[in-house]
């Protein structure tokens, strides 16, 4: 093999391919980043075996070929590598090392057959259907968050993509949802073409973190394959195949409240501030913040017998009758970050049961969250 | 002549004199200390406590060997001063004890009747000074400063007072150990059993400690032991000579504290309210057991009983340890933590059901024991949670058993696990 390859293009895909590769592998070739001469120039690929990122960057082939080359290593090295530098990659297929060259810094990097690099052999998609960068990011962003890491609850590690009836509008959407049990987080677009009929599918939390990553650019469109076990993602020149967690997400319908009749209105940011500024006094392990509503009043209160107390007022939209609640505050802070519009709109029901978040403009994500005994 | 060191008599607490007997009554059991008068801090220790009230109870065992310990497979609990002379030893196999003493008689506990008496060694503990730190049904910590006036007596008196009120109104004896600090005070208790009091004062203490072993620093095992060993630390006076930095330095604030303590120096209070870090039972089976389904239905008995205990106590427990012993003795502990502090006997025992399964590999076990640490309030128990509906239910299902059991005894319900479980496999309930 020997291609020339621009070093900035190089760069970029090499950076979005290596964050695949785990920092210590007991199988060495998952080390590796498989590099490989195609028709529209270089390919690279690297995998974790549940996760794999395969990206094309224009090369000019001198020689056909593969191989594969320590994927962290390489990257380290084209990092360094001045601005501007033509890179010169050079298989020598009897020695099994990589040369690489820029300029005059040359480099030999040992090297595992082809042949060995795991293939994530991803079978027939059912279902797919394009969107744009922005719009699927978008569900990601707003749920990301809640997906649990608990291990023997395996099922909420990743985030539940399914196509929905949107209330009463009966129009079917594309909806994302996530939760750990103490929060849940839901968002959801309309449906796009081919999405329907499609299986309700969970991404792992790796998955969706490298999703997120590939879609920095927000105008570009995305083609997200999937079937009951895998998912494909393809934005421009990169391709992600994943594993999907083989598991049933709850229902989580059930625990969306429909009847909490007690609303607070209140502003997004003042709100964030105070909880922020009282919950500097709680423990680490009790991070409960206690809301107390009467009447257009919202006291914040935190008590932490080891260190203190604190108290803040708000004035806040909310006629209901008076009530106690406790909250653990950064999850508070979790959800009023993801709000958008000025105002948080929050409908309670009591003090042991959840309460609905959401913002009061859209209506296309919506949070819940388990209150703490304060 | 020097004047001889001051001192009392233990059994009518007059001043010694400087002969071998009290000039009062004529005993010989006299104590003295260059400090006796001004040291507070002591440890009670019970002799040979269960052999000791079956002994109270029955006056024919009053002189056989007695041992007090679980069927043929079990271990000794307890063996009385006559059983010691043959070398059984409290922890010994059954089987052993018998083939070192074969005449010695052989009574199960009633831990019932040594509550009761526990109770009252307890109870007369309490009144000497409110700062009681119980270690275990027969054994405590006191501190005793600032009771003089009201006892009108030092503390080393009332302790005195208090050894023959527990012979006179309990019916056994107590070993006492006077000193300056918790360490000092247990390692005194040791020195005179049965019926002892011994003085350890801080400034004889380096000397004292020094020719011993380093194992016999309370939280030095086998192992820390055999570590300190290979790095030349034999005695505690290896330690003295090491000095403070270099052991600060080798072994971190784990050295600071074996250094101080080698020189018998404890800032530990005795606290009288110290709470349980782990709740934990485990129980010995009268033959090896190496299936799973057996060991999963004494497992579930004991997670129970555990649970219960917590339940009484009104606290939860979240990490989770299975302790298994091998034929060959050898313990394994295995550990998990839950998401979520539990106080119910399913989730504890799904959590150590999985840590079981992993462990029997047809090996022959002789005992399994299943704990709860890392303790928090009652109240942070198994909160709800927004997609577990599993939980609520089993709550409100374990609720349901302890009522109907407190209504018709603790036979009236039991879980299908136990079911075809012969009676040797379920754990007799706990008394309340």
């Amino acid at each position: 093999m020997k291609v020339t390859v621009e070093r900035a293009e190089l760069l970029k895909s090499l950076s979005h391919v290596h964050r695949v590769v785990e920092r210590r592998n007991t199988i060495p070739i998952l080390a590796n980043v498989l590099i490989r001469t195609g028709a529209s120039g270089l390919e690279l690929k690297a995998t974790d075996l549940d996760l794999e990122v395969v990206e094309t960057v224009p090369a000019q082939v001198d020689r056909e070929g593969a191989t594969t080359v320590p994927a962290h290593v390489v990257y380290d090295i084209v990092r360094k590598l001045p601005e501007g530098a033509q890179v010169l990659l050079e298989s020598s297929g009897d020695r099994g090392t990589l040369a690489v060259r820029a300029g005059r810094a040359r480099f030999t990097l040992q090297t595992l057959p082809q042949e060995d690099f795991p293939d994530l052999a991803a079978g027939e998609f059912t279902h797919a259907f394009k969107l744009k960068g922005a719009e699927f990011r978008r569900l990601v962003d707003k749920t990301q968050f809640a997906i649990s890491t608990e291990e023997t609850r395996y099922y909420l590690n990743g985030i539940f993509l399914h196509v929905a009836e949107a209330k009463g509008a009966g129009k079917a959407t594309l909806r994302a949802v996530a939760t750990d049990g103490h929060r849940l987080a839901q968002a959801e677009l309309e449906a796009p073409e081919g999405a329907a009929g499609m299986p309700g599918i969970i991404v792992p939390r790796k998955t969706v973190a490298e999703v997120q990553k590939l879609l920095e650019d927000k105008d570009a469109e995305v083609t997200v394959s999937l079937s009951t076990t895998k998912i494909r993602v393809a934005v421009g020149a990169i391709v992600l195949t994943s594993k999907l967690i083989d598991g049933t997400f709850p229902d989580y319908n059930r625990v969306i409240p429909a009847g909490n009749d007690k609303v607070l209105l209140v502003d997004k940011a003042d709100f964030a501030a105070a909880v922020d500024r009282v919950s500097t006094v709680s423990s680490e392990r009790g991070r409960a913040v206690k809301l107390s509503l009467n009447d257009g009043k919202l006291v914040l209160s935190v008590t932490n017998p080891d260190s203190g107390s604190a108290t803040e007022e708000l004035e806040v939209d909310y006629a209901a009758e008076p009530l106690d609640i406790g909250f653990n505050s950064r999850y508070l802070l979790d959800i009023t970050a993801q709000l958008e519009g000025d105002t948080a709109e929050l409908k309670l029901a009591d003090s042991g049961s959840p309460t609905l978040v959401r913002d009061s403009t859209k209506s296309d994500a919506l949070y819940v969250l388990m209150p703490m005994r304060v | 002549m020097a004047a001889p060191l001051p001192g009392f008599c233990r059994d009518c607490r007059a001043d010694a004199g400087s002969g071998p007997r009290c000039v009062v009554c004529g005993s010989p059991r006299l104590v003295r200390h260059g400090q006796i008068d001004s040291l507070t801090v002591a440890h009670v220790d019970c002799d040979a406590f269960f052999a000791a009230v079956e002994k109270r109870d029955d006056p024919s065992l009053a002189d056989v060997p007695l041992i007090i310990g679980g069927g043929t497979r079990g271990v000794v609990s307890t063996a009385c001063y006559i059983a010691r002379i043959h070398g059984v030893r409290s922890a010994m196999p059954m089987f052993k004890a018998k083939a070192l003493c074969p005449q010695a008689v052989v009574l199960k506990p009633n831990m019932e009747k040594y509550r009761i008496a526990g109770r009252q060694v307890r109870a007369l503990m309490q009144a000497l000074t409110p700062l009681v730190e119980p270690l275990s049904i027969d054994e405590a910590f006191l501190d005793l400063a600032g009771t003089e006036r009201l006892h009108r007596l030092s503390p080393g008196r009332a302790l005195a007072r208090f050894a023959q009120q527990v012979e006179t109104e309990v019916g056994i004896t107590v070993s006492i150990g006077l000193a300056s600090n918790k360490f000092l005070a247990k390692t005194a208790s040791e020195l005179d059993k049965p019926r002892g009091y011994s003085v350890l004062g801080q400034e004889e203490a380096p000397e004292f400690l020094a020719p011993r072993p380093i194992t016999f620093i309370w939280g030095v095992g086998p192992a820390f032991g055999a570590k300190l060993a290979r790095d030349g630390l034999n005695r505690i006076g290896d330690i003295q000579r090491l000095g403070e930095i270099d052991m600060l330095r080798r072994y971190g604030a784990e050295g600071q504290r074996l250094w101080r303590l080698s020189l018998g120096i404890d800032t530990r209070k005795v606290e009288p309210h110290r709470a349980a870090k782990s709740v934990s039972a485990e129980t010995t089976f009268d033959t090896d057991i190496r299936e799973l389904r057996p060991l999963e239905q004494i497992l579930y008995g004991l997670c129970e009983e555990v649970c219960g205990r917590l339940r009484r106590g009104e606290i939860a427990g979240r990490t989770v340890t299975l302790k298994l012993k091998g034929a060959d003795f050898r313990a394994r502990t295995r550990s998990r933590a839950l998401e979520t502090p539990t106080q119910l006997a399913a989730r504890l025992y799904e959590a150590a059901h999985d840590l079981l399964v992993k462990e029997v590999d047809g090996t022959p076990f002789r005992l399994v024991g299943v704990g709860l640490s890392e303790l928090v309030p009652g109240a942070e128990a198994d909160p709800a949670d927004l997609v577990d509906t599993k939980t609520p239910r089993l709550k409100a299902a374990e609720d349901a058993m302890e009522q109907l059991r407190a209504r018709f005894g603790a036979g009236a319900v039991d879980r299908g696990i136990l079911l075809g479980a012969t009676p040797r496999h379920r754990r007799p309930p706990r008394p309340r």
